[in-house]
């Protein structure tokens, strides 16, 4: 009995050796293929449904490119499904490997010298860090540069580098101004979409004189508790002080604790602070602290709450509260544009994306991250769903659902303020860090306001 | 007053202590405790099995106790968890062989080299053993994550003075023998303190007997001291299956996360998606995971106890 399992488990055993030999062996003898085996299989042979790829060239079999993200299944499958055709052409397999752990993750494997070929960094502060220290990634090569010129507004190469060289080509795109409402329950209830920041208020009193918390919001995500707390700020701080104060904020020209934050930090706890406004269907103005950001939105179909000032993302999350829930305009829920408050701040809109950083120059490598930038693969990624492209090579009516379609008009329209998320753009330090935690404990623990800027602000790095 | 008093009390002491102990145990008061504990102990895990057979919207809608009011089971969950699903295609077949193939070796590694090293640091007299041993002993207070990265670095840069080679590089990211490497030397600390504090318990009559018949270190270490310290050395398997079996961290650092070699503890933490918390999954993944420990512990149980206490009365 115990011998025969001793002999299972060491075949076992042995069948994990062998096959991480058998891997090593096809890294190792693909690094001299590369690109050198284009020539013998000329256009001719190549297929029609492999045409595009062409340009990409095709690789020895087993040539594999990593890639490292925080971006999990079920949206891991859907990247999976857009780059197919591509690896089946070009002969390079994708490793897809995704963590809840990456803001931590990564560093360490870079410095552990085990960083994967290619990142998708969520945040250009993190970005800024890793190519200011050591082994930073690699500069863009002229492919990717080329992409990005055709496809891009320059604001985004301009996230995507860092000290003047350009690294990273933006991938996806959040629309973060959005509120989410129930079209069914503000149907029945007689509110209409508002499109001012006045009609926005005097709809909140009418909700609570109607006995119905307005607002609801959660701010507890793990790790990286009190990222949303952080985008309330920002739409306030774009709304009230304008693209240039915004700036300047995440450069710290402008402090945390400056006369600008400070009345936003006022206006926002009159919206999300008050305790009339929330937190509905969740508890008292604390709980917004302990709320999970993916559960906060819950009671919006159950009429316990009005509101809920979302990204665009959070469509994919509506499915696991109903089964089947209908995301439009006449269905259960939907979401409106979070109105400007200043007449002459036309238009803001504060957005988010993920860039791709490369750490290995391999030809392989970079045909990856050439066709990641193309207008091709965007287009493809769009048909699978649930994900906006700031990329112009998409034609709108790719886009397979109503909230996609609402946030790539918002994020192409030409007059438009756009910011990218500040909290991404500052040190990680900060921006994924003390601000985090600071704006989680105004929150949770009732944190006075000038207490919780001056430690942001003392969290900033010197130089 | 004289030496023999002393002594005679220290022989008397731990009789009465563990008579004393046997009788405080055995009072109706402390099974009464012990029971409560044990059912408080008990409510979380049986919150997860509960919630683990309620449906998704119902589990995402209120707590697990709401289930023995609306009555709603279903076994979905785990037919999602062990067939694959929306979130994670595969299933958790793939995950629960990786872990295997991660634990096993992980466990037998340091056995392997700590029954030995016990061995020789308890019945060969050598110069310095005393003072390896208290080395050894004194590396389990290093915390395993301050080794991380410089292990790391270890594995995949080698270390070079000056341009000289003193360790190469072993690479193989990505794959499973650093993780096996890493996880015995881990637990090797552990592992020869406790092995060793068994070994030297056993009397030394035996050995003298054998070596008496002729028996070198090699006999006398399969053949006499290997046997009788089974219930040492199945008591740290079970410890450190336990913990490699359950380990995160240094399963993502060292071997990353990607479906070839990513164990189950990746697939739990993954399986709640990007933005979703799909309580109803993790937990049924969660249950799948505690089969094999439970078989392992109830394997090896008896031993358990026994060895947990003989190696530690000495240290």
């Amino acid at each position: 009995m115990s011998l025969k399992t001793r002999g299972r488990s060491s075949v076992l055993i042995a069948g994990g050796v062998a096959a991480a030999f058998a891997l090593a062996a096809c890294g190792s003898s693909s690094g001299g293929g590369g690109t050198a085996s284009t020539s013998p299989s000329t256009s001719a042979s190549v297929s029609a449904e492999c045409q595009p790829y062409a340009a990409y060239g095709t690789f020895a079999a087993g040539t594999t490119v990593s890639v490292f993200t925080s971006i999990l299944p079920p949206e891991q499958q859907k990247f999976e499904a857009s780059w197919a055709q591509f690896a089946k052409c070009t002969g390079i397999t994708v490793k897809y490997e995704g963590s809840d752990q990456f803001e931590a993750q990564l560093p360490t494997r870079i410095a552990g010298g085990n960083a994967p070929d290619i990142a998708f960094i969520p945040q250009p502060g993190l970005l800024a860090k890793l190519a200011q220290g050591q082994n930073p990634p690699v500069a863009a090569p002229a492919t990717v540069t080329a992409n990005v010129d055709k496809y891009w507004n320059p604001a985004w190469k301009n996230y995507g580098s860092v000290d003047g060289t350009f690294y990273a080509a933006p991938l996806g795109s959040n629309m973060k101004s959005f509120v989410w409402y129930s079209p069914s329950v503000f149907k029945a209830k007689g509110y209409t979409v508002p499109t001012t920041w006045e009609e926005l208020t005097a709809l909140s009193a009418k909700m609570v004189k109607d006995g119905v918390k307005p607002w609801c919001g959660g701010i507890e995500s793990g790790g990286a508790t009190g990222w949303p707390a952080t985008d309330w700020l920002e739409q306030i701080v774009l709304r009230t002080q304008g693209g240039d104060v915004y700036d300047q904020w995440v450069n710290h020209t402008v402090k945390f604790n400056s006369p600008q934050i400070k009345s936003s930090m006022d206006l926002l706890a009159a919206w999300m602070k008050n305790p009339l406004f929330v937190n509905g269907g969740h508890g008292d103005v604390k709980t917004i602290a302990t709320t999970a950001f993916q559960d906060a939105g819950k009671p919006i179909l159950d009429g316990k709450c009005g509101m809920l000032q979302q990204a665009s993302f959070y469509a994919a999350q509506w499915d696991t509260f109903k089964k089947g829930a209908k995301i439009a305009e006449d269905g259960d829920v939907y979401a409106f544009y979070l109105p400007g408050i200043k007449a002459d701040i036309p238009t803001p809109i504060v957005g988010g994306g993920e860039f791709v950083a490369a750490f290995s120059d391999k030809p392989e490598v970079q045909a990856f991250q050439t066709y990641l930038a193309s207008g091709e693969f965007a287009t493809e990624k769009v048909k699978q769903g649930g994900w906006v492209s700031a990329n112009s090579g998409v034609p709108l009516d790719a886009y397979t659902d109503n909230i996609s379609k609402l946030s790539a008009q918002y994020l192409t329209k030409s007059d438009a303020t756009f910011r990218f998320d500040a909290s991404d753009l500052m040190p990680a330090a900060v921006g994924a860090g003390e601000e985090w935690k600071q704006l989680t404990a105004w929150f949770g623990e009732g944190k006075p306001t000038d207490e919780v800027l001056n430690a942001i602000d003392a969290a900033w790095p010197a130089s | 007053m004289s030496a023999t008093t002393i002594s005679d009390e220290k022989v008397a002491a731990p009789e009465s202590v563990s008579s004393a102990v046997h009788r405080n145990l055995s009072s109706p008061w402390a099974s009464f405790a012990v029971i409560v504990i044990t059912i408080l102990w008990t409510i979380p895990t049986l919150g997860l099995f509960v919630t683990s057979l309620r449906p998704s919207d119902k589990a995402n809608q209120n707590g697990w106790w709401n289930a023995f009011i609306d009555h709603t089971f279903t076994a979905s969950n785990y037919s999602e968890v062990l067939t694959g699903g929306a979130v994670i295609p595969q299933g958790i077949a793939n995950f629960f062989i990786n872990s295997l193939v991660i634990t096993i070796p992980a466990v037998l590694i340091p056995l392997a080299i700590a029954t030995m090293a016990a061995y020789a640091l308890a019945w060969i007299p050598f110069r310095g053993a005393t003072f390896l041993f208290v080395t050894c002993f004194a590396l389990q207070v290093v915390p395993l994550q301050m080794a991380l990265l410089p292990l790391l670095q270890l594995f995949n840069k080698g270390w070079k003075v000056n341009g000289v080679s003193i360790i190469p590089p072993i690479g193989g990211h990505g794959t499973y023998y650093q993780l096996w490497i890493a996880h015995a030397m881990f637990a090797l600390p552990l592992a020869i303190f406790l092995i060793h504090n068994f070994m030297s318990q056993i009397p030394k009559d035996l050995m003298e007997a054998a070596v008496m018949d002729g028996a070198g270190h090699f006999r006398i270490f399969r053949t006499i001291v290997l046997p009788l310290a089974v219930p040492a050395i199945a008591s740290f398997a079970i410890f450190q299956f336990l913990w490699v079996w359950n380990d995160l961290l240094v399963a993502l650092t060292f071997a990353g996360g990607n479906d070839q070699v990513a164990p189950m503890t990746v697939y739990l933490s993954n399986i709640k998606g990007t933005y979703g918390s799909a309580l109803h999954l993790v937990t049924a993944g969660a249950f799948v995971s505690i089969l094999m420990p439970l078989i392992v512990f109830f394997a090896l149980q008896r031993f358990f106890v026994r060895g947990l206490l003989a190696g530690s009365v000495k240290g």
